[in-house]
């Protein structure tokens, strides 16, 4: 039995069944809200904060966080867009992220988002870490100048035993998504095909495969992320 | 009103900013009409003549040279204007951003895999040549730099637009294809 | 090896739940964990070998190679350097001829950095192979590794008498010393073990127990502030087959060590506390996290847990109550401070990385395996022990209107008698210098490094909920200190240190922050870096828990309150300077290809 429940978002009357996470609940109203680590029919897990928006004064993660009934929910105000946009900007400046030779360039999520909020230079400054390439597994390349960190991999990419391929390592600014070496071997074309879908930047590459599409053809070179949602 | 006044330099870039900004086609003759080039590559000017109103610096400082040429636009120029990805956060030539500079140098002069005619190890470290800096900079890290148009290159309309806007005063609209960062 | 291992592995019944017990097993018994037993424990716990280690790299305390058959964790803390930790970090290289971070060439001795270890009041401290090492000097150093080169044993090492109170305990023998200043109702020597389990509790329902504590409008003694009464509320409703008491005795915001204290001197006072949640919730099952930092406490607190469960103080029908049945077992953590947010600590007990989890739902709701958990803080249960043996409008007389009762400070820094005051809510910060005798004084950090730094025009303000919230933490500084490079930037790098690394604000700003903080100590500093600092600090609001929320607070806080302290390092009319350095830039390339730099100054 569903339960329609009804909620504001930015003082637009939606509805949704009760227990729905905002941001799909917002999906379901013609309401982007921009999002990097959720990915739907994944346990969300609220670590990149882009989806951030204000309930009763306080931030939340819309990803993470049911709509109640009478909630009222802020998510297009200017200082909430300037937040999502400066966590945009956080993300580039703490990585290497050279989009013009980056094989995911205008399938990236990331700077998807860069371009929706038109950031033409990072307030703050580059910092450069000295990250690895690793290829040496058969299938893929994982590159961790890209990799933000959104654990969308190690969520979703298992073996039949339920084992992950992928795994944090250390922590803070030490943190790191890694490939299990043993495991890497037994990884499967339709696996490794799908954790480079399921990179929302281009940290995950299958081998040998590149520039399928061309530069220009893109999914964000004509049309800004979010525009299937927003109305 | 006498026209505003432009210089443009290619620092640690590989001059494909320039050739968008050629690509504006033929809205180049309306450009000469609105503008007048100063120390430009384009005019092959090499120094400043007069002060000038817009810098438009493509690529960031990966030398000392770099870095002087940099700041004489900021002494020279009203405003400045980092043009591409280069200019804006080092670009392609920041790939070695991270790695010990000593390594780079290793790599390039003696242990890369296509060093083969520099037998004797030779690096190259006469007086004339530019110092090599520990990474490649930002030129907003260096100078402060008013505007920044992205891309790799900046598409010639956002060139053309931004242009415009800030010689005729106007807004300047950002239609989406034109920011990008690739 | 494969044989301990395994033996490991099953004596915590091959559940991937235990990890960390099974991590920190392996880790005392081999130095470190190798590739092999990382092997072992994913195949035996159905794991990938990334899945097992994520969960080891996490953790300060283990480590995948070798620490040395004596690791030493010397104390980091802005105090310890206060008082003389540069010294004793250098006494300790030149003796060993190594940097802190590595171990001797013979495996013998390793160095290693540690956040806080909960001995503010007797710095330097260092941990050797789980003692503490407290109050130590270069001479001190040298003896210490010439006898661990000569082979002596540990407890031969601590040559000097032991710390004062139970510390001298047969099963803790240990250096620290308690330094109880002032008692009140928890520190009291008047507690008798046992009165509330054994006397009230057969007379009262455990509604009864929730509706006395709510009554006494206790409040988390952790620095939160959730009312106690509530939480233990909303866990007896909530629906589950189990039901969780938790104790968080993480305690690991740099300066405190109240809870060290309690557990020392009280321990019973904190266990009865946690049987009595038991009572009050209906859970039967308790889990003391410890910070590893306290393993030395191990013995000890078992002893007092097996004495309890001899008097029927623990174990089946507690107190002759048919049915009241309550087990307590120790959880340690293995060294991260995020562990001290409860539901990171949640994940730690569960044998993962302490990542806090997004709330809703609350542990009161799903806890610890997903059951209903509640989760205070050591001086919390102590302190409900009090209340329900006098009530809760006794209770009510200590403190103020909205923070009733008392709180244990843990004080250290510039004062004549550093140490763990218990003293009622509304205290000001006035008095209580005056009580430590601390004169001069430039800055207090109310609650550590999450809390504020105030200045003398603050100092009669007062300790409770609605004014100077606070954990316990009060760090002192005299007028001779550097606020902004010996503690600000000291606490910035705790946070650099212990942010889990999830959550994108938390993981990179706090380091934007500490760069422009030491761009501005090196001299470069513009007017507008301190508007900067000001606005970029607000990303870290976004972050999912306070040690992400707070990370830039050491910042904020003093940019608030001692801005003059800043603005004097700040160019004058300069109005931009992003720290570039043409000279420092050029050195590197230039000595490598064999050039002296030259500079043009022409235009």
């Amino acid at each position: 039995m569903s339960s329609l429940i009804k909620f504001k978002i930015d003082g637009k009357e939606c509805m949704a069944e009760a227990g729905t996470f905002i941001v799909e609940a917002a999906r379901q109203n013609s309401i982007y809200i921009p999002t990097l680590c959720n990915m739907p029919g994944l346990k969300p897990k609220g670590s990149c904060r882009i989806c951030t928006v204000r309930i009763n004064g306080r931030l939340m993660t819309s990803c993470t966080t049911p709509v109640a009934d009478g909630m009222e929910i802020e998510s297009g105000s200017l200082d909430i867009i300037e937040l999502r946009k400066s966590i945009v900007e956080l993300l580039f400046v703490s990585g290497n992220h050279f989009c013009p030779a980056c094989e995911k360039s205008g399938n990236c999520e990331l700077q998807a988002l860069g371009y929706l909020y038109q950031m033409m230079v990072p307030r703050y400054p580059y910092d450069f870490p000295l990250r690895a390439v690793d290829a040496s597994s058969p299938k893929i390349i994982k590159d961790q100048n890209r990799c933000i960190l959104c654990k969308r991999c190690i969520k979703s990419i298992k073996d039949e035993d339920g084992k992950s391929f992928f795994a944090f390592r250390s922590r803070g600014n030490h943190l790191e998504v890694v490939l299990d070496q043993e495991l890497a071997a037994t990884m499967t074309d339709e696996q490794a095909e799908l954790a480079m879908q399921n990179c929302p930047v281009g940290s995950i590459l299958v081998k040998e495969k590149g520039f399928a599409t061309p530069i220009g053809k893109r999914k964000f070179d004509k049309q800004p992320i979010g525009s299937d949602i927003h109305v | 009103m006498s026209k505003p006044i432009i210089a443009t330099t290619s620092l640690a870039g590989c001059f494909g900013c320039h050739m968008s900004i050629l690509d504006i086609d033929e809205r180049i003759l309306q450009l000469i009409e609105l503008v007048e080039f100063n120390k430009s590559p384009i005019d092959d000017i090499k120094t400043f003549t007069k002060p000038v109103d817009i810098g438009i610096i493509e690529g960031g400082c990966c030398n000392s040279e770099n870095v002087e040429v940099l700041k004489s636009f900021r002494k020279n120029c009203k405003i400045l204007i980092s043009l591409g990805e280069c200019a804006i956060m080092g670009g392609l030539p920041a790939l070695r951003n991270g790695i010990p500079v000593e390594e780079c140098i290793h790599e390039a002069y003696i242990g890369g895999p296509t060093v083969q005619l520099n037998k004797d190890h030779i690096l190259p470290n006469d007086d004339e040549l530019p110092m090599l800096l520990d990474k490649v900079y930002p030129c907003h890290e260096i100078v402060k730099i008013d505007y920044f148009l992205p891309g790799c290159p900046p598409r010639a309309d956002l060139i053309w637009d931004a242009l415009v806007a800030l010689i005729t005063g106007d807004p300047l609209k950002l239609p989406y294809e034109v920011v990008k960062f690739d | 090896m494969e044989k301990i291992v395994r033996q490991i592995i099953e004596k915590y019944g091959s559940d991937p739940n235990r990890l960390m017990d099974i991590l920190i097993d392996i880790q005392e018994q081999y130095g470190y964990i190798s590739r092999d037993a990382v092997a072992l424990m994913a195949q035996h716990l159905n794991m990938s070998q990334v899945d097992v280690e994520q969960t080891i790299t996490f953790y300060h305390f283990l480590s995948t190679r070798h620490r040395g058959k004596y690791a030493i964790y010397l104390n980091n803390s802005a105090v310890a350097y206060m008082f003389g930790r540069q010294a004793i970090k250098d006494a300790f290289e030149k003796e060993l001829g190594i940097k802190f971070g590595q171990v001797t060439e013979d495996g013998a001795i390793g160095l290693f950095d540690t956040a806080c270890i909960g001995m503010n009041d007797q710095e330097p401290a260092a941990i050797i192979n789980n003692k503490v090492f407290t109050k130590l000097t270069p001479y001190r150093v040298r003896e210490i590794i010439r006898h661990m080169r000569e082979g002596k044993s540990l407890d031969e090492l601590m040559n000097e008498s032991y710390g004062d109170g139970k510390n001298q305990h047969p099963y803790l023998q240990t250096m620290v010393s308690s330094n109880i200043r002032r008692k009140g109702m928890i520190l009291s020597d008047d507690y008798v073990m046992g009165k509330v389990l054994k006397t009230i509790l057969p007379n009262i329902s455990p509604e009864a127990v929730i509706a006395e504590i709510k009554h006494s409008h206790i409040r988390g003694r952790g620095g939160a502030g959730f009312p106690t009464g509530f939480k233990w509320e909303f866990c007896r409703k909530a629906k589950g087959p189990k039901h969780y008491v938790v104790c968080n005795a993480d305690e690991g915001e740099p300066g405190t060590f109240k809870d060290r204290v309690i557990l020392t001197e009280k321990p019973e006072l904190v266990f009865e506390g946690m049987a009595l949640a038991g009572y009050a919730i209906g859970g039967d099952e308790g889990i003391l996290y410890l910070r590893y930092e306290y393993r030395y406490m191990k013995d000890y607190l078992e002893s007092v847990l097996k004495t309890m469960k001899e008097q029927n103080l623990l174990g089946d029908n507690i107190g002759g109550i048919d049915g009241f049945n309550f087990d307590i077992r120790i959880q340690f953590g293995a060294g991260a401070y995020v562990c001290g947010e409860e539901s990171a600590l949640l994940e730690s007990l569960e044998g993962k990385r302490g990542e806090p989890r997004d709330k809703p739902p609350f542990p009161v709701e799903k806890g610890y395996l997903n059951q209903p958990t509640i989760i205070n803080n050591v001086e919390t249960f102590a302190t409900a022990v009090r209340i329900i043996e006098n009530g809760g409008e006794w209770f009510t007389q200590f403190g103020t209107e909205d923070s009733t009762g008392t709180k244990i400070l843990s004080i250290s820094g510039d004062c004549m008698f550093p140490g763990v005051y218990e003293v009622n809510w509304g205290f000001n910060v006035s008095d209580m210098l005056d009580m430590v005798g601390a004169y001069d004084v430039q800055a207090v950090q109310v609650g550590g490094p999450s809390g504020t730094l105030i200045g003398p025009d603050e100092f009669h303000r007062t300790l409770g909920y609605s004014d100077l919230s606070t954990g316990g933490s009060m760090i002192i500084f005299g007028t001779q200190r550097n606020l902004l490079k010996d503690v600000v930037l000291n606490f910035m790098e705790f946070f650099i240190d212990e942010s889990c690394g999830s959550c994108s604000t938390c993981r990179n700003m706090p380091q934007v922050m500490r760069n422009k903080l030491i761009k501005i100590l090196n001299g470069n500093g513009v007017k507008k870096d301190l508007s900067d600092l000001k606005e970029w600090s607000k990303v870290l609001l976004a972050s999912r828990c306070g040690l992400g929320q707070t990370a830039g607070n050491p910042i904020v806080s003093s940019l608030k309150n001692f801005r003059p302290l800043y603005e004097e390092l700040l160019q004058k009319e300069v109005e931009f300077d992003e720290g570039f350095d043409l000279v420092a830039s050029v050195q590197g390339s230039c000595k490598y290809v064999g050039r002296v730099p030259k500079f043009h100054h022409h235009n």
